[in-house]
């Protein structure tokens, strides 16, 4: 199967979906996205809680609602077609690409345009090399949700909790609604990642405790997880105090250690990278460095909100159109450089000229309170004082284009 | 009697103490705005979640169907809601928001289909 098409997508969840719909707005007149699950959706149709769409919706919605939303307004479009069960193997710097499917067989694409929104995965035990056995009953939060959720299978029955993730506080409430005893959430770290309103209505109401300075050390168990030895760590060098070090039984280990953004694809195109966000560097229209080829959503950095996910992906499913019908403006581009307290800023680069543009950032530690600043050509462009900034949740400033003058810093401290 | 509550409403997480007055009045101490107040009396006074579960589905392309309580229900109902989840059973095809238990354990709410399920494809 060859197929010629104005924009293709790479990934049929939240990004993907809305990268469609603004594709299609902006005038594109055929569009695929191609999916490897069996239906549209991605992630969020596992993610049954509720708690989506307050900021995109304007009310609360659980993940499969949301995603349903968007898949009503593709299924309206004849120009947009979903390929399900479609695994794409390759993307071109030429934006041609491939991918397999039972049903196609080997499909061939080239593309005007092509949006990367493959999303991201988790972070497993072989990225922290916990020591000990390797035992039946080690998950990662988000199968764990999956097992439970769409498979209607418990993952275990006696549950200890490493990361306190967003995922990991979810998957806590999951369990013990379900029936299992969640012993705790182990955090390294002093601070949870995870939204506040997960640590209240998953973990407290549920009288789970919460360990920070904490992390697993050993997993003991030679069929099946018999138990995992916990420790205090150095808040400092996060090493663990053995001292501290205790046994906590249980059958199951669930991991909410981190996503990494998937982009294997995104290498094979030769876009330059971004080492913090794992993710491509974007300008402000979420094109990367390889003309044609944008990306948006958790590929490009973990989001907390997939509010923000179908914002931005709907940025680069309007300029991928504009790209396909030669109507995206080329101009010089200045860079976005996050300092001081900021870990990473998105897009990383921008254009002067008109408008205003939005951006997306992480810090690093808790501030409180927090000041930020945006400099650009040695003056302050921007200021804002904030009660409070954590790494759990992405921040966003808006800047007016006409104050650029050269590389933009986007800077946090304390005050 | 005097109760602390984190505050959800936004990532501040205020600290809030709430407690009855002599006049039956609830007061809440701790809160940097007014929707800190409205959460304090709501949880001090009839806290309340939406309760979120899946349910086996029969003839389905999937196996489970997504569901949730259709209004908040009363935060010491959700074991008995949750029962009467995993009692029920859906036959596809489901739509979002096919009634899936209606008043469930007498709270009012409806537990409702959260995701389309079509038919299995034979």
């Amino acid at each position: 199967m060859m197929r010629n098409v104005d924009v293709a997508i790479v990934g049929g969840g939240p990004a993907g979906l809305a990268a469609a719909l603004a594709a299609h707005k902006a005038g594109a007149r055929s569009i695929l996205v191609l999916e490897r699950d069996s239906f549209p959706g991605g992630i969020l149709q596992q993610c049954i809680h509720n708690g989506f769409g307050l900021h995109y919706f304007g009310q609360e919605l659980t993940g499969p609602e949301y995603a349903q939303r968007f898949v009503d307004e593709v299924e309206k479009i004849d120009s947009i077609e979903v390929l399900l069960d479609t695994m794409v193997l390759q993307v071109n710097p030429d934006r041609s690409l491939v991918a397999v499917s039972d049903k196609n067989g080997m499909v061939r694409v080239q593309a005007g345009a092509v949006v990367l929104a493959m999303g991201c995965r988790e972070r497993t035990r072989g990225a922290l090399n916990i020591p000990g056995t390797r035992p039946a009953g080690v998950y990662t939060a988000g199968c764990a949700q999956r097992l439970v959720n769409m498979e209607g299978m418990m993952p275990g029955k006696r549950v200890v909790i490493l990361g306190s993730g967003d995922i990991g506080l979810i998957m806590a409430r999951r369990m013990v609604w379900e029936g299992a005893k969640v012993e705790m959430v182990c955090e390294i770290m002093p601070y949870s990642s995870g939204l506040n309103r997960n640590i209240v209505q998953c973990l407290e109401d549920n009288d789970i405790p919460l360990y920070f300075n904490t992390t697993v050390v050993e997993i003991h168990g030679r069929e099946r997880v018999e138990g995992v030895t916990v420790a205090e760590v150095d808040p400092a060098t996060r090493a663990p105090k053995m001292e501290t070090a205790r046994f906590v039984p249980c059958d199951t280990l669930l991991l909410s250690v981190g996503l990494i953004p998937e982009n294997e694809l995104t290498k094979g195109t030769g876009a330059q990278m971004d080492r913090v966000t794992s993710g491509a560097q974007v300008d402000a229209e979420r094109q990367t460095s390889v003309p044609g080829i944008f990306a948006c959503g958790n590929v490009l950095h973990v989001h907390d909100l997939v509010d923000n996910v179908s914002e931005e992906a709907a940025i680069a499913g309007e300029n991928a159109a504009k790209f396909a019908l030669g109507t995206l403006q080329k101009a010089e581009t200045v860079r976005v450089l996050p300092e001081g307290g900021t870990r990473y800023v998105v897009p990383q680069r921008l254009v002067r000229g008109e408008g205003k543009a939005a951006l997306y950032f992480r810090v690093r530690a808790a501030y409180k309170p927090a000041r930020l600043a945006v400099l650009s050509g040695g003056r302050e462009i921007r200021s804002v004082k904030k009660r409070v900034m954590t790494p759990g949740e992405m921040e966003k400033v808006v800047i007016d284009l006409k104050d650029v003058a050269g590389d933009v810093t986007v800077r946090v401290e304390e005050g | 009697m005097k109760k602390e509550f984190v505050c959800i409403s936004c990532p501040v997480g205020c600290r809030l103490t709430v407690w009855q007055d002599e006049k039956s009045a609830v007061q809440v101490e701790g809160n940097t705005c007014p929707r800190g107040k409205t959460y304090g009396v709501q949880e001090f006074t009839a806290p309340v979640r939406t309760v979120t579960s899946s349910v086996p589905v029969s003839h389905g392309a999937q196996r489970m169907c997504s569901v949730k309580t259709d209004a908040p229900v009363p935060k010491a109902r959700i074991p008995e809601v949750l029962r009467a989840i995993r009692g029920a059973s859906l036959r596809a095809p489901v739509a979002v928001g096919d009634c899936v238990v209606e008043n469930v354990a007498g709270t009012g709410a409806n537990v409702v289909a959260t995701r389309r399920v079509t038919e299995k494809k034979r």
